[in-house]
């Protein structure tokens, strides 16, 4: 293996026994052997995975839920064992599938600090050193002497990660460690994740979160279904998870129901007429609202919310000084909106914005269906132009 | 042993005792009292009831003593059995060696030995029993016990992941192991010669008799006294030596699968 190579991934892969009920008794054992049945299914996790991962490389490991992202995480780590091919690695290696790992609520802070502490390679008395230092980046000075079952789930966590960012290793293997914590420990993981990049360390990083890979990683992989899809440059990669996601939302979207019947009908047109929830970047939405003629309607607004509900931009008669008198209007827009799912919010009103007649909290949903060729972050693409003076 | 094996070794066992006796009263002191008050109860129905081991000096401490043992090999077995599954979490989170966790439990039962062999040291002071030159070979049979415990609490351990049923067959077992080795009664009690050979071939049974001849008298009836000259005195070592060996290759060819059989 060439000196560069932190961690090599020869054709893995890994099966896993899954019993049928609980067979982890003798007697199920002895009546499956008599009556010749397997008493497991097998389940084909990861299928011919390769790859290599270079020293000082922030690697990304993305996929969708199930796609046995984090069996290779364990897989790399030496949790489990392979069922095909090998892994070799160059390095001392520190895996962090879980914050706080052999944490034991009976246990004061003090004394799960050294446990911890020991579980990730530390000696005693190196712990004693580094002691006052976790305990003040971790602002639990009072509780120590606690026990951890008296700790909120943020100081767990935040006394679990003070104790993980001391850890002097070459390679990290993290799996969504992110996804705990609040705003303000997100942000100081993103910091000592920002600090590991700047010192060269070799990274692993799993994660369903595209903003952080992209942020960071400078490869990555792509994983569906046990089988590596695509691999090499981070902006690539992300693209291809982007693209499959939005696949596996185009077949769900038949079977959740749209949006909740009102007297408001919305529906959604392209330039054409036609009703459609497919756009690309740039085209002209239309977005019809009509309701019955017998409801005395005098303004309207609409609104375009991200699938996470953020508000991408909105807008009303009230404000761009319409006066509505029949029952049927229109507004069009101009999607200059980045890729992904969209809905619809929209209302009808009287005379003042507080006299509401109908409302749709969650109306039709649509796609922008490529990444627009504006690359960047964000709910819109502006059109943009570096200038030097 | 790496250093930070050392480190983690002794941090298992740290927490290993701080945590059984969480939330008692008494704390530590249950690591004493509970074979002090097994000892009491079977002394009181044995000795002065049945009146048995008369014409065994000092009978009492002899008594101690073979239970003393017993509770090690039985508490380092039950724990044994139960180690690795009682800490999947880290096992399916963390790299260590998985034998560690099992050698962990079995030092705690060890220094759990040490402070019961302090109290039957008192016994033998306040029982004004005579110093034994024999004394310091005390070591051998107590090291033929722990390596028994050792490799049956890896094999147990291991089976233990696959079939949950393996805790209760091993509590059945040592149950019927509690009357077939002589502890309560005193070996010369049975007078059938294939009989007391089939017990002594038990190695707890063998180690418990040598352990008694070296610390409290040499009135004890030991292996090489049952079998004789025969080469058959070596069969309890044998099956030491076996279950150990088989214990530890059995452990090491599943301890690959137990993050995902857990």
């Amino acid at each position: 293996m060439s000196d560069d190579i932190a961690i090599k991934i020869e054709g893995i892969s890994k099966t896993f026994k899954l019993p049928h009920e609980k067979a982890g008794s003798i007697k199920n054992t002895l009546i499956g052997f008599a009556r010749r049945k397997r008493g497991y299914e097998l389940q084909e996790v990861l299928k011919d995975v390769t790859f290599d991962i270079k020293k000082g490389e922030f690697f990304g490991i993305v996929g969708r839920n199930g796609s046995g992202k984090s069996t290779l995480l364990k897989l790399i780590s030496g949790i489990y064992t392979p069922s095909n091919g090998s892994i070799t690695v160059n390095g001392k290696l520190t895996p962090f599938i879980e914050l706080g790992v052999g944490f034991n609520h009976e246990l004061t802070g003090r004394e799960n600090v050294y446990l911890n502490g020991a579980l990730l390679g530390f000696s005693r008395s190196e712990m004693e050193l580094l002691y006052d230092d976790i305990v003040a980046f971790a602002e639990l000075e009072r509780f120590m002497d606690q026990k951890l079952k008296n700790y909120s789930s943020g100081m767990q966590v935040r006394l679990a990660f003070s104790i993980a960012i001391r850890v002097k290793t070459d390679i990290l293997i993290l799996d969504e460690v992110l996804a705990v914590g609040d705003e303000s420990f997100q942000r100081k993981c993103l910091d000592v994740f920002e600090e590991y990049k700047r010192n060269k360390k070799t990274i692993v990083l799993v994660t369903h979160d595209m903003a952080t890979v992209r942020r960071f990683c400078t490869k990555a992989v792509l994983i569906h279904d046990g089988k590596l899809i695509s691999e090499g440059k981070t902006e690539e990669v992300t693209e291809g998870y982007t693209k499959l996601n939005q696949e596996s939302i185009d077949n769900q979207v038949p079977q959740i129901q749209d949006h909740e019947p009102s007297d408001l009908v919305i529906a959604l047109k392209n330039t054409e007429n036609k009703n459609t929830k497919r756009f690309e970047y740039g085209e002209d939405l239309r977005v019809e609202l009509s309701w019955p003629k017998t409801k005395k309607v005098n303004a309207a607004g609409v609104t375009i919310n991200t699938s996470m509900g953020e508000c991408a931009y909105a807008t009303n008669t009230f404000i761009d000084k319409q006066n509505v008198t029949t029952n049927k209007i229109i507004c069009s827009f101009k999607l200059n909106l980045g890729a992904g799912k969209y809905y619809i919010m929209a209302g009808t009103f009287l005379d003042r914005p507080e006299s509401q007649v109908d409302f749709v909290t969650h109306g039709p949903s649509f796609f922008i269906n490529q990444e627009s060729r504006i690359k960047g972050e964000g709910i819109t693409r502006l059109d943009h132009e570096w200038r030097q003076s | 042993m790496t250093k930070q094996n050392r480190a983690l070794l002794s941090e298992l066992v740290r927490t290993d005792f701080k945590l059984r006796y969480q939330g008692s009263a008494l704390g530590y002191a249950w690591s004493l009292l509970s074979p002090l008050l097994m000892f009491a109860i079977l002394y009181v129905v044995f000795v002065k009831f049945l009146r048995l081991g008369n014409g065994v000096p000092h009978y009492p401490i002899y008594l101690l003593l073979g239970i003393v043992i017993w509770n090690f090999f039985l508490e380092m077995t039950m724990q044994g059995t139960t180690a690795i599954v009682g800490r999947g979490d880290l096992i399916r989170k963390i790299r260590i060696p998985r034998w560690m966790i099992v050698f962990s439990t079995s030092l705690s039962a060890l220094i759990n030995l040490g402070l019961n062999l302090v109290v039957v040291a008192a016994f033998m002071i306040f029982n004004k029993v005579g110093f034994l030159d024999t004394l310091p070979l005390l070591i051998f049979p107590l090291f033929e016990v722990y390596v028994l415990a050792l490799g049956m609490s890896l094999l147990l351990s291991a089976l233990f992941v696959k079939y949950r049923d393996v805790s209760y067959i091993w509590q059945i077992i040592l149950q019927a192991g509690f009357y077939i080795t002589p502890i309560i009664y005193p070996l010369s009690l049975i007078t059938n010669v294939t009989l007391q050979k089939l017990i002594m071939i038990n190695p707890v049974a063998q180690a418990i008799q040598d352990a008694r001849y070296a610390a409290i008298t040499h009135a004890t009836t030991t292996g090489s006294n049952v079998f004789g000259g025969g080469y058959y005195k070596y069969t309890p070592f044998l099956i030491v030596t076996a279950a150990f060996f088989g214990g530890l290759m059995y452990f090491k060819s599943q301890s690959k699968y137990f993050a995902e059989n857990i």
